[in-house]
């Protein structure tokens, strides 16, 4: 009888310690993923930036531009150099794609003699309209929001292209 | 299939036989409540390691980027409040639990042979926990972590010979304080105080392991285990003092300043509240004596401390019969009480508005004409339709803002100029103003809107803002009374002969805001 109630004393005072250490870690240890895993609370979204003047792009002729865009970098704000392939595609519609290879993110460049974007990492290379032409690209390059104000090429955000 | 699991690591490791031996150590019968403050101690170490490696991954160590990643860390991520409240609170809670732990000890005379180097151990652990104290109060890199530390600099060059020499290591030329300062104070922080506490507790703890929990002067009845009795009320302990941290942490915020400024001439330095009682100690040694403060007392003192296990070695006798040693403690209660409530009485009190220029504190108006809280608390935890203003930061243009403003608070008498100054004042809100948007009396805000009105700042300045013809208005409410100021606005010249200030005949109401405002203006 006496070793019973002891035998329960036993398992009520683990079962205690075991509990409150669990809502210990659970009050410290949520937090601490919502604090790595969660992205952060501002919107991240890029303005409107000049990057080209329509009058000086030749249709379908892949343009490479470098501008600045200023970007918030965690807790700093950084103006940084951004290139982009540009292509007049009519009158007055322009593509616009990020220089990024989707394989595994070298810059490609325009291939003029055989009308493609080459990666010199793995020798993907990309259609004039961002569609993979040959090797391990998984998809299309990304393209940036692009606005036609007049003659001026306005580059907005990248957008991720979809798969296939 | 777990037993096959623990079998194959006790017979490769040997841990599970290592835990067993850990936990059934024997303890005297008599043990209890009074000893759980060990494990309390040792536990708040365990909670700033933690806090600690999480704030290290969202914060860059170097001014300025110091104080915009910990803004970042504040306003952006989630939980990013909590995880900085928990390590802010969780280093006064170890002071306090290590305070604790040393009372309990030296009452019940648990330093008394064999337990001597046990103790002096753990004044080294109280110092080296003084020591995570002082170098972390510079990290956030506002104006308070900034002027504390320059005090403590400041008394510590003043050592006889050693002076310079330490005012080196810590790597400041003349006392002053930059970015060479900073990279050794958190390198001390992260790289140097963590493993040598780590190592030392552990020594601490194989010591007390050695000698065991020291039994009260008669033991009648046997041992019993360390678990679970003893580790129930350990982690009951553990468990009270985690919920009060918690508590401290979620509700009472700790605001980020404004970022060091070593040109803000009325900023009034204070140190963490446990350094408060030798801040104060210091006030009664002036010139070639204070000296005496700075290093002689709180070196004899921990001298004292040290060699407490060698001036009493008495046996040991009951709780009860220690009235030398609970004298003692009284006698050192009273005076640190006194010392730090001294300390405290004479920090003077500025309100978060009394360092703002007019133009700041009448946005404070305008915001409140806007109605602009009709959408954002300002207070945390207050949920309204747009964002709450005290847990984010204003990123957006001036020109967005005023934008925002005028779609949503253009019908209320607010004009484009006005705007434009709450836009200013937006984008530099932190924790310290937005505290001003709630608590700026409503007539030192209208005094305030009559400043701008009129156009005071063309010749005045408050607060380093505004023109240089007229003198400057801070301290004018200990230079002049009420009175004098109102009669002064009806008839500049009667008052100050000369004076090319033209009269302001201002309705009653508007008078008493002025004045009610000028009277907020004390240094």
């Amino acid at each position: 009888m006496a070793e019973e109630t002891l035998e329960k004393r036993r398992g009520f005072l683990v079962g205690s310690i075991a509990a409150m250490m669990g809502t210990i870690s659970a009050a410290l240890g949520l937090p601490a993923l919502g604090y790595l895993l969660v992205p952060g609370r501002e919107k991240k979204k890029s303005d409107w930036i000049e990057a080209a003047d329509l009058s000086k792009l030749m249709v379908n002729q892949p343009e490479q531009i470098i501008f600045n865009r200023v970007r918030r970098d965690g807790w700093k704000v950084v103006t940084e150099k951004a290139a982009a392939w540009v292509v007049k595609t009519g009158e007055s519609q322009v593509v616009a794609f990020s220089p990024v290879c989707t394989h595994l993110g070298c810059a490609v460049s325009w291939n003029s003699g055989d009308k493609t974007f080459a990666c010199p990492c793995h020798t993907s290379s990309f259609s004039p309209d961002g569609k993979v032409v040959a090797g391990p690209a998984p998809r299309p390059l990304d393209r940036f929001d692009v606005r036609v104000d007049g003659i001026k090429v306005l580059l907005g955000d990248v957008k991720k292209s979809a798969e296939g | 299939m777990i037993n096959s699991v623990l079998d194959w690591v006790e017979d490769r490791t040997g841990a599970v036989s290592g835990v067993k031996h850990f936990l059934y150590e024997d303890i005297p019968a008599s043990s209890g409540w009074h000893q759980v403050l060990g494990s309390v101690a040792m536990f708040c170490f365990l909670v700033q390691i933690v806090t600690g490696i999480l704030l290290a991954l969202n914060y860059a160590p170097t001014p300025p980027d110091a104080h915009a990643s910990l803004r970042f860390i504040l306003t952006e991520l989630t939980s990013g409040r909590l995880i900085r409240g928990l390590h802010h609170w969780g280093a006064s809670m170890m002071i306090v639990v290590v305070g604790m732990h040393l009372l309990q000890t030296f009452l019940w005379g648990a330093y008394k042979k064999p337990r001597e180097a046990t103790w002096m151990l753990g004044v080294i652990l109280l110092l080296l926990t003084l020591g995570f104290g002082l170098t972390g109060y510079l990290l956030p890199w506002d104006n308070r972590a900034y002027w504390g530390t320059v005090v403590t600099t400041q008394i510590t060059a003043k050592a006889p010979i050693a002076g310079p020499y330490i005012l080196r290591l810590m790597g400041s030329e003349d006392g002053n304080i930059g970015v060479q300062t900073f990279a050794r104070f958190y390198g001390a922080h992260v790289l140097l105080l963590p493993p040598l506490m780590m190592l030392l507790v552990g020594l601490h703890v194989f010591l007390v392991r050695k000698h065991g929990v020291a039994p009260a002067p008669v033991e009648t009845e046997p041992k019993k285990k360390f678990f679970p009795g003893q580790v129930f009320k350990d982690t009951v302990a553990i468990f009270i003092m985690f919920s009060i941290l918690f508590a401290l942490a979620t509700m009472v915020r700790v605001p980020l300043g404004k970022i060091a400024d070593p040109t803000d001439t009325t900023y009034i330095p204070r140190p963490e509240w446990y350094f408060l009682f030798l801040f104060q100690l210091l006030k009664f040694f002036e010139g070639p004596l204070e000296i005496i403060g700075s290093m002689v007392l709180p070196g004899v003192a921990v001298g004292l401390l040290f060699a407490t296990p060698f001036i009493d070695r008495g046996a040991a006798i009951k709780l009860r019969q220690r009235t030398f040693a609970i004298g003692i403690v009284l006698f050192a209660a009273i005076g640190w009480g006194s010392l730090t409530t001294a300390a405290m009485r004479s920090t003077p009190h500025k309100e978060p508005y009394q360092s703002f220029t007019a133009e700041e504190v009448a946005a404070v108006g305008s915001f409140r004409q806007g109605q602009c809280w009709q959408c954002h608390g300002v207070t945390p935890g207050d949920m309204k339709a747009g964002p709450n203003l005290a847990d984010i930061a204003v990123h957006e243009e001036r020109d967005a803002l005023v934008a925002h403003f005028q779609k949503n608070a253009g019908n209320r008498g607010l004009k484009d100029l006005q705007f434009r100054q709450l836009a200013t004042f937006m984008r530099k809100l932190d924790d310290e103003s937005v505290v001003a948007i709630a608590s700026t009396p409503i007539n030192v805000v209208s005094g305030a809107q009559m400043y701008m009105k009129n156009n005071c700042g063309v010749c005045h300045s408050i607060n380093s803002a505004g023109g240089k013809s007229g003198p400057p208005l801070n301290g004018v409410a200990k230079r002049r009374d009420r009175t004098w100021l109102e009669g002064h606005f009806g008839d500049p010249q009667k008052f100050s002969p000369g004076s090319m200030m033209p009269a302001y005949k201002f309705e009653r109401a508007d008078m008493d805001s002025m004045l009610a405002y000028m009277e907020t203006l004390k240094d």
